[in-house]
């Protein structure tokens, strides 16, 4: 630290204490920005229903775990939204994959892999899994090839396969809905069971942890061999401190909300045990598409950042001329692009009809719009160039908690969709005010 | 002056390419010598940027062939040519704006540790290093180039090119939008990197410029070649006639 060539850039002028404490945290405004969004959001809805409905539901354990859960699928194909605007393209056919995928999948686990391998194989879920993904992101390949390779607009292909693929969904089945799916499978979508309980929450967090202080003391020792300016010891600490407490915050959450007494008792009974008197608590923990979620966050965001492809991705969103004259073969990243979206969407279908047990026709119907959105208040610019994974995410958290705010307090569905239409709109017209100030 | 005797560093034999019936580059043959500068000149739509994407990998020419060092090469793509030790620096500069210097500068070829992730300290710290050589007032190392001045674009395309061991440069008028300052600092670069026995094409509009970098002057006009002459051997007038009015005067006479 008291290497000159390691100066802190925070001390050096004479900034506010707010321009200050970000210069040296390096934390994104914009992030900052969304967290302020989403507490705001929050609050508003609990203290809503305090005042109106002498009932403030939003910020209970009950509510904000079903809200994690809610996020999951719309999260998950946000982050592949964010490559697929970053490169300049649309993507609106991921409502209806997720529909043709969770209906294959649907048929798959309960007409067709039991007659071979017998009802309840653990092998079933398995082998859904992977075919389920692999359609997405075949669907997704040739969507990609027709734009890149045949020049035809995103926006026109995939208007069609959200169209082609709906229709396929409803054939498959002739519009009947399966249920219930797989016993094993039906856990990557939540519930009870669907969850890692307190222990597994606890081991979970503790990782997540291990992993903040692995980035934050690698990311020091790498400045240090290439002398960069370090970040202050307190920055450090605050910064990395702060992630931390979220983690633990969030362990703490998804353990204070217990499985509700039904579950207890057909549990109990199923293992023949015997509730003490004054109930059982038994945690949900973290449920499992929220890990699926985490893990293709982390997956993703390395990707963006610490490959090559990543940066081929921004590369061509930036200038698709000078990724190409740097080598950059555009269209097979366009069509590796749209295949890994496809890939998403077919992970989302397992998460949605997972959760509902049973693969409808209209699964995933007008998830376009919402992971669209997602992305786009997550800070994905539509001219290309510039998004974050974490900013989807949270876009896909800030969308679902107006959903779900809105329901909380028995606003009409009508009334949702003028909120969330607008909430988009505005979104976007702050985000292009900030860039103007930024820049 | 150059050794024409031996074998060429690059050798551009019968090119032609049309657009939509247009000739854009129309037969043309131009060679090119180690630590020798070659300028091409003519108007607007002349050809001399179409005819050095042929070599760059930007366009495919559809007929004639390219000789590298003596040995026949096939360039399909940018990354053919940048194989070849081809590097361009192209009249748009081709940078990604909302990307920095360093990603910028390794784009294509970035360099990974050995998990396949890719090294953004050692790339920074790289870059660091040349642009102390190339521009040793630059600082913005972690802005997008869309933030940077067009002196500070153009040394971040210069890098780019110079940094990866070129043999041949293509230059495409480098010094259009820069200062006299700067100008000059390209012009000390261009002798340098001669010196060093690269081969440089040099695009260039202001003649000036061309009698005091370049050995030869090629001037091109409607796709075809109007003449390569030794600068020492012409005037500026012979050079200006000749782009004009598309004829060789020492021909003529």
């Amino acid at each position: 630290m008291t290497d000159s060539k390691t100066t802190n850039p925070a001390t050096q002028t004479n900034m506010s204490p707010v321009a200050k404490f970000l210069r040296a945290t390096e934390l994104d405004t914009r992030l900052l920005g969304m967290f302020g969004a989403l507490a705001l959001i929050w609050l508003g809805f609990h203290y809503y229903g305090v005042i109106f409905n002498d009932f403030g539901a939003f910020l209970t354990a009950r509510n904000l775990w079903n809200l994690s859960v809610q996020t999951s699928s719309i999260g998950i194909m946000a982050t592949g939204m964010v490559l697929v605007i970053i490169t300049r393209n649309i993507d609106l056919s991921v409502g209806a994959l997720v529909g043709v995928t969770g209906m294959t999948m649907g048929i798959l686990q309960v007409d067709i892999l039991p007659a071979y391998l017998g009802l309840g194989n653990p092998a079933i879920w398995i082998i859904t899994v992977i075919l389920g993904i692999t359609l997405g992101a075949t669907i997704g390949a040739f969507h990609g090839w027709l734009i890149a390779y045949r020049g035809i607009p995103a926006f026109i292909v995939t208007l069609g396969g959200l169209l082609v693929w709906r229709g396929s969904a409803f054939l498959a089945n002739n519009g009947k809905t399966i249920s219930p799916v797989d016993s094993t499978f039906q856990l990557l979508g939540g519930g009870p069971y669907g969850a890692v309980g307190s222990t597994g929450s606890w081991i979970v967090g503790i990782l997540a942890c291990l992993g903040i202080l692995w980035l934050t003391v690698s990311g020091r020792r790498n400045r240090l061999r290439h002398e960069f300016a370090l970040r202050p010891m307190w920055a450090e600490i605050f910064v990395s401190g702060a992630a931390m407490a979220m983690v633990i915050g969030a362990v703490l959450l998804v353990n204070s909300y217990p499985w509700p007494i039904g579950i207890v008792k057909q549990y109990t009974e199923a293992n023949g045990l015997t509730i003490p008197e004054g109930g059982l608590f038994i945690s949900h923990g973290f449920a499992i598409p929220v890990l699926i979620l985490a893990g293709v966050g982390i997956m993703m965001t390395i990707l963006m950042t610490k490959t090559r492809f990543g940066r081929y991705v921004f590369a061509i969103g930036g200038n698709p001329e000078a990724a190409a004259l740097a080598g950059i073969n555009v269209k097979w990243m366009t069509l590796k692009i749209f295949a890994l979206m496809g890939a998403l969407a077919g992970l989302a279908g397992v998460v949605a009809s997972a959760r509902l047990n049973s693969a409808t026709n209209a699964l995933g119907v007008l998830d376009e719009l919402y992971v669209i959105a997602a992305a786009v208040i997550g800070g994905t610019s539509l001219a290309g160039g510039v998004g974050t994974i974490y900013g989807a995410i949270l876009g896909a958290l800030v969308m679902q908690s107006l959903q779900t705010g809105m329901v909380l307090i028995g606003f009409d569905t009508s009334v949702q969709q003028i909120v969330v239409g607008s909430v988009l709109v505005l979104a976007v017209y702050l985000d292009n005010l900030y860039r103007k100030r930024t820049k | 002056m150059t050794d024409t005797n031996k074998t060429p560093l690059v050798e551009l034999r019968d090119m032609s390419i049309a657009f939509g019936g247009i000739k854009a580059v129309d037969h043309v043959s131009i060679d090119l010598h180690a630590g020798e500068v070659v300028g091409l000149l003519g108007h607007n739509g002349a050809g001399k940027s179409t005819l050095i994407k042929c070599l760059s990998g930007a366009y495919q020419a559809d007929s004639g062939e390219i000789y590298i060092e003596g040995k026949k090469v096939n360039i399909e793509n940018p990354r053919d040519a940048r194989a070849q030790n081809i590097e361009t620096i192209y009249q748009t500069l081709a940078l990604a704006d909302n990307l920095n210097a360093t990603a910028n500068l390794f784009l294509g070829r970035e360099l990974v540790n050995r998990f396949g992730m890719v090294d953004e300290g050692k790339m920074e710290a790289e870059t660091r290093k040349i642009m102390a050589r190339l521009n040793p007032n630059f600082r913005k190392f972690n802005e997008p180039v869309s933030a940077l001045s067009g002196g500070q674009r153009q040394s971040v395309a210069i890098a780019r090119a110079v940094y990866f061991n070129a043999k041949v440069l293509i230059m495409d008028e480098p010094t259009a939008a820069l200062g006299p300052h700067e100008t000059q600092m390209v012009s000390e670069l261009i002798q340098e990197l001669k010196a060093q026995g690269l081969g440089i094409f040099l695009i260039e509009h202001d003649i000036q410029n061309v009698m005091q970098l370049c050995d030869r002057a090629a001037v091109m006009k409607n796709g075809q070649m109007v003449g390569v002459e030794n600068v020492a051997d012409v005037t500026e007038d012979d050079i200006l006639s000749m782009i004009i009015l598309g004829k060789n005067p020492k021909k003529a006479t």
